[in-house]
């Protein structure tokens, strides 16, 4: 048997390249998540820059137009959807389906299907950062951002967190209907702790408290940060990277394959 | 149908390995045990696979037969006993047994809307020495499905495209756990030829099946399994013929005759009246030799009757059970 013991098998590098170009097929033609995560973070923006009054600069917000305040908001706001639309439904399908049982005996390892469809995701969150930050530099009249390095940090320790998040959420959640329910309750808290529906410096104290330790609008912070030249708060960077590892251990602590 | 005749891309079929198998078995399992808490699946089930052979593994829901395979590809870890597939421990070379092994399970679906003919070449590109996708698809009857998506299948095609992928990888041993059920007696034959070509080709298939005609039709040897234990261990035709020590011939002798000249053949275990007809029991060329010697003894036999023992009366026999899903199989 001496052909088995040549070589030490491994599975060839195009295997990945086909599993990710086969994630990508599947959110073309499921375009929910894509509409939803590009689609209405763009529409708001459009909304945001066509009304007078978010266009006059506020001392309350640090001297920047409400308009200004809600790009980063918007930014976060269609990772997050991006995130937590296609990462936990489509895993725990997978499960259920048996899919990830089915590739567990092939040389294949089965995690490569979770690595493909964030890469998908990941490209879809830059497509979409780029549209949101392109419109608003040519149609906004809105200065390119000034720290463009720290900005790349920013998005992406809050891609980490918010993947992190999503995995655990696919860890713990025992049907698709359970990781729908479990992802709704996650991403309106945190939508609303990022200040989406209301500017956080205009709520009260205790509750910019609990949002500076929510990951999306620690994200906020460090994207607007970054845009205006600043390097972010060290605080904001911590508490994203700390998301992304306590998810992302919990993540890989629960997770099952059958 | 195009013949599956390089369905391989390496011909691995030849003397030499076969010559090799009978040192080494293409999957060697001994006094296999798994329980899943107080139950217990699989109790001390050995058995010894010969490379190029088509092994089945047969048995009621419910008997360990696919325990005993999924602890064979290591997709379980057995609580004791020894699996060497090819000489390699699954457990502890996963790597290697994956990339030999070609697995169909029972259950198993995909995304609804992924193509066929993505689906399998995402699965082709998972190995070094894959068959050729089109011709398993058209040995299979999916060549004009390629471009089908997975959720516009049939559940007849779904499980051909299962088998597809089992195949994919031109495995050196391929598991395949009720291959045929919910197929069409027309795609069955179809699957069990192709079973056939790629054995043919040096694979050793490893067959889990409830169905009788199919283990009849396609395996060399057959472990019947019955609440975790194997009862009986032998080819088809050996298995059947212990079912009710053999064959039976029933007729009308046209003269009355001393029976001590049926008694007296070889071929003959008994021979019992029932009304006016005589009944044999025996094994071997039983009605040929018993026609003769009457014939021999100026005696007519008429109204002749022959029955063989099937497979079902040898689980009936050794487990006093009937393999009731095998019916429904049949009729599906």
């Amino acid at each position: 048997m001496t052909t088995l013991t040549l070589t030490r098998p491994r599975a060839p590098r195009a295997a990945f390249a086909s599993m990710v170009r086969n994630e990508a097929r599947l959110a073309w033609r499921q375009p929910a998540g894509l509409i939803a995560g590009a689609g209405i973070a763009l529409l708001l923006l459009v909304i945001f820059g066509e009304i007078p009054s978010f266009q006059q600069p506020s001392g309350s917000l640090g001297g920047y137009s409400p308009f200004e305040t809600y790009i980063p908001i918007l930014m976060c706001f269609s990772i997050a959807l991006i995130a937590f639309t296609y990462l936990p439904g489509p895993l725990v399908s997978y499960r259920e389906l048996g899919v990830l049982r089915r590739l567990s005996t092939t040389p294949v390892p089965a995690y490569w299907v979770l690595a493909a469809q964030m890469v998908v995701q990941a490209c879809l969150m830059v497509v979409t950062l780029a549209l949101i930050v392109t419109v608003s530099i040519v149609f906004f009249g809105i200065s390119a951002p000034r720290g463009p390095a720290a900005m790349v940090l920013s998005i992406a320790l809050c891609i980490a967190a918010l993947f992190a998040i999503g995995l655990a959420i696919a860890a713990l959640a025992r049907s698709t209907g359970a990781a729908r329910g479990l992802m709704a309750l996650a991403l309106y808290p945190l939508m609303f702790f990022s200040g989406l529906y209301y500017p956080v410096p205009f709520m009260p104290a205790v509750i910019q408290d609990i949002s500076n330790y929510t990951p999306l609008y620690a994200a906020v912070q460090a994207i607007g940060a970054s845009w205006v030249g600043q390097f972010p708060a060290t605080r904001s960077l911590l508490v994203l990277a700390g998301y992304a590892l306590v998810f992302g251990y919990l993540a890989k602590r629960f997770f099952r394959w059958e | 149908m195009p013949t599956p005749d390089t369905l391989g891309s390496e011909p691995v079929a030849s003397v030499a390995l076969q010559a090799e198998a009978a040192s080494a078995p293409a999957v060697e399992i001994s006094h296999l045990r798994k329980t899943y808490g107080p139950l217990v699946a699989v109790d001390d089930v050995s058995l010894s696979v010969t490379e190029g052979e088509i092994f089945g593994i047969l048995g009621p829901n419910g008997a360990g037969k696919t325990t005993t395979v999924e602890c064979a590809i290591g997709l379980r870890s057995p609580d004791s006993g020894t699996i060497r597939l090819m000489g390699i421990d699954p457990q502890a070379d996963k790597a290697q047994i994956h990339e030999i092994t070609g697995v169909q399970l029972q259950s198993g679906a995909f995304p609804a809307k992924l193509r066929v003919g993505e689906i399998i070449d995402m699965y082709r590109s998972f190995y070094r020495h894959p068959a050729d996708a089109a011709e398993l698809a058209g040995a299979l009857g999916l060549a004009d499905k390629r471009n089908s998506y997975y959720r516009s299948l049939s559940g007849g095609q779904q499980q051909r495209l299962s088998v597809v992928l089992a195949l994919i990888g031109a495995p050196r041993i391929a598991v395949l756990d009720e291959m045929t059920t919910g197929l069409d007696p027309q795609a069955r034959r179809a699957a069990w030829e192709l079973i056939e070509h790629v054995r043919d080709r040096g694979t050793t298939v490893l067959l889990v099946t409830h169905f009788m005609e199919e283990a009849e039709r396609l395996c060399d040897r057959i472990a019947l399994i019955d609440a975790g234990r194997i009862v009986a261990l032998d080819t088809p035709a050996g298995l059947a013929a212990r079912a009710t020590g053999g064959k039976t011939v029933r007729f009308l002798p046209s003269a009355p005759f001393d029976e001590s000249l049926l008694t007296g053949l070889p071929e003959v275990t008994a021979v019992e009246h029932d009304g006016h007809h005589i009944v044999v029991t025996g094994a071997g060329e039983l009605a040929t030799a018993v026609i003769v010697a009457l014939h021999t003894a100026g005696v007519e036999a008429r109204d002749v009757r022959m029955d063989a023992s099937t497979l079902e009366d040898a689980f009936v026999r050794l487990t006093g059970r009937h393999l009731h899903e095998a019916e429904e199989g049949a009729q599906s």
